[in-house]
């Protein structure tokens, strides 16, 4: 993303009007970025849920056969040992381990996604378009291609004052 | 414009007392058929305690979110207050039970030829005299906070002044803590004691569990015949979302209760301790492995995705699920300790019974529903419920 329009907003009541009346006008945001969840934003911006969920699931269901699975490859086969009398194949007693490996591995999967999706693994050069929203402000991105013109730029700028943005910095 | 005020027809206590009659009707039978002194008793005990449980987490639902002051419950805060009103009338009907020959025919440890030196130690705890007076000091306790809490509620509502609200959060926090511990001891009177011998330092946790999943399922489906009846609209998909996480979230960690109970004591293998999942396995093995499948895995799956939690269709038939399930759960705790293997079974009189104790149950909810706003329009909270937005 080299070409861009970033505008702020100070309060989040504002920037959801004011996100409602950008789009309203055909402009369309490519993020909006908050020091903290607004309720509502998610609907307003027109986002398509995330599929972290499903990660979680596919990456719980893995940990969960894979602990069971080498508890009973270890308990039975290659290692067994007995304790108190019980049989080598105790499932009660692999349950334990079988939900620390179901958390574990959601987890992982769950971070790593996050890391892979958001562009934020190690190595990876994080652009940084407002510092000022690691604190207290709000920030809608607006993304420009080659085919937007000054006229169209203009057009927007127009659509991000009239929605009550402060601070537009255009990069071209 | 949405109708705020719950008005009790004709048809609904009409449904409602015939669920009572075929209640009564199942306990002459019961009478009738010769089925036991014992067996009555623990039927009555097993429902009184299930909608006492359903009473206490009406009331536990609004009290810990007044504590923590949430917002979004407010939309749906009546229908605890209205559940916490049955807490009194179970109080009444289990101190007559007792008094009236409950307490000998299924408690081991009322009998004097039945003590021994294990009973006799435990005597302290374990006497008549003492049990009554536990049994006035909670409901006494529970009654009294569940008028109290209520009462600051609807002041709330019609004063608009904020020191109820602030009344409310020190009432709440007051139910809370006492609640902590008679939900514990309470347990250990009326459920743990029919086996007197056994002992489990999980049990309190477990049951109050069990009270929370099921409560929760009957907060979801209260709230789904009052919107059937055209009541409750500004109840959306988001609060019935966060219903449903309650759901998936309590059905869960019952499990994980039940297990740690169930795993130490199958790994230990102290006789003493495993005597009491032997006699489960050995007279009630198609109820115990019921419990676990309809209150854990029903639930875990059908609940897990967002979907399903935000749609009735799919909530309404898992609630009437786990409701069912923890009243097997209370079964495969009572009966065994209550009745014995040979003599325990599930017919007109167990069903009856419950049938007619959830229409006794829905007559006071619904009456106590008609005499407020269903909508606490003044509480401070009121608007940001009514923002409420759950993303996942």
């Amino acid at each position: 993303m080299n070409k861009y329009i970033t505008a702020y907003y100070l309060d989040e009541g504002k920037l959801l009007k004011g996100v409602k009346q950008i789009k309203s006008k055909g402009v369309k945001i490519k993020d909006v970025l908050s020091p903290f969840p607004v309720h509502g934003l998610d609907k307003a911006l027109g986002l398509r849920r995330s599929r972290l969920a499903r990660v979680a699931f596919a990456g719980g269901a893995i940990g969960a056969i894979a602990g069971f699975g080498f508890q009973t490859w270890v308990f039975t086969s290659a290692y067994p040992i007995n304790f108190g009398g019980k049989p080598y194949f105790s499932a009660p007693s692999f349950i334990p381990v079988t939900f620390e490996t179901t958390v574990l591995f959601s987890a992982f999967s769950m971070v790593f996604a996050f890391l892979i999706a958001s562009k934020l693994l190690p190595g990876e050069n994080p652009v940084i378009l407002d510092e000022r929203v690691t604190d207290d402000h709000f920030l809608v991105v607006i993304e420009l291609d080659e085919e937007s013109t000054e006229e169209s730029i203009k057009e927007i700028e127009k659509a991000l004052k009239e929605a009550g943005a402060e601070g537009i910095i255009i990069k071209a | 414009m949405e109708n705020i005020t719950f008005t009790l027809t004709k048809k609904i206590v009409t449904i409602c007392i015939i669920m009572v009659s075929i209640g009564l009707l199942a306990l002459v039978y019961g009478l009738i058929a010769g089925l036991g002194g014992e067996r009555i008793s623990a039927n009555i005990l097993l429902n009184n305690y299930y909608f006492l449980g359903m009473g206490l987490i009406g009331l536990f639902f609004v009290a810990v979110h007044a504590i923590a002051e949430s917002g979004w419950q407010v939309s749906v805060q009546r229908i605890g207050e209205a559940m916490s009103t049955f807490i009194p009338i179970a109080g009444i009907l289990m101190l007559l039970f007792f008094v009236f020959g409950g307490l000998h025919s299924i408690y081991d440890w009322t009998h004097p030829e039945h003590i021994d030196e294990i009973l006799a130690k435990k005597a302290p705890y374990l006497n008549e005299p003492f049990f009554y007076i536990r049994l006035i000091i909670y409901f006494a306790i529970w009654s009294l906070l569940s008028f109290y809490i209520r009462k600051t509620s609807r002041e709330l509502d019609n004063q608009k002044d904020i020191r109820y609200f602030h009344k409310l959060r020190k009432l709440s926090a007051i139910f809370i803590v006492t609640y902590a511990i008679t939900s514990v001891t309470s347990a250990w009177d009326w459920l743990m004691s029919l086996d007197a011998h056994w002992f489990s330092t999980l049990y309190g946790w477990y049951i109050f569990m069990s009270m929370l999943a099921s409560g929760v399922s009957m907060i979801i489906i209260i709230l789904y015949l009052l919107k059937r009846m055209g009541y409750m609209t500004h109840v959306n998909n988001e609060h019935i979302h966060d219903l449903g996480k309650y759901l998936f979230g309590f059905s869960l960690f019952w499990a994980y209760l039940w297990f740690s109970q169930y795993m130490l004591i199958w790994y230990a293998n102290i006789p003493e301790e495993t005597i009491y999942f032997s006699e489960r396995l050995d007279h009630f093995k198609p109820i115990f492995m019921a419990n676990i499948i309809v209150n854990l895995a029903i639930p875990l799956l059908l609940l897990m995705t967002r979907d399903a939690k935000r749609a009735f269709w799919m909530l309404i038939p898992v609630a009437i699920t786990v409701f069912i399930g923890h009243w097997i759960d209370l079964y495969q705790i009572i009966m065994p300790g209550a009745v014995g293997g040979e003599k325990a079974g599930i017919g007109f009189l167990e069903i009856g019974l419950t049938i007619g104790y959830l229409g006794l149950f829905f007559l006071v909810v619904f009456y106590s529903l008609s005499k407020s706003p269903l909508v606490p329009k003044n509480h401070p909270f009121y608007n940001e419920s009514q923002d409420y937005h759950t993303n996942y």
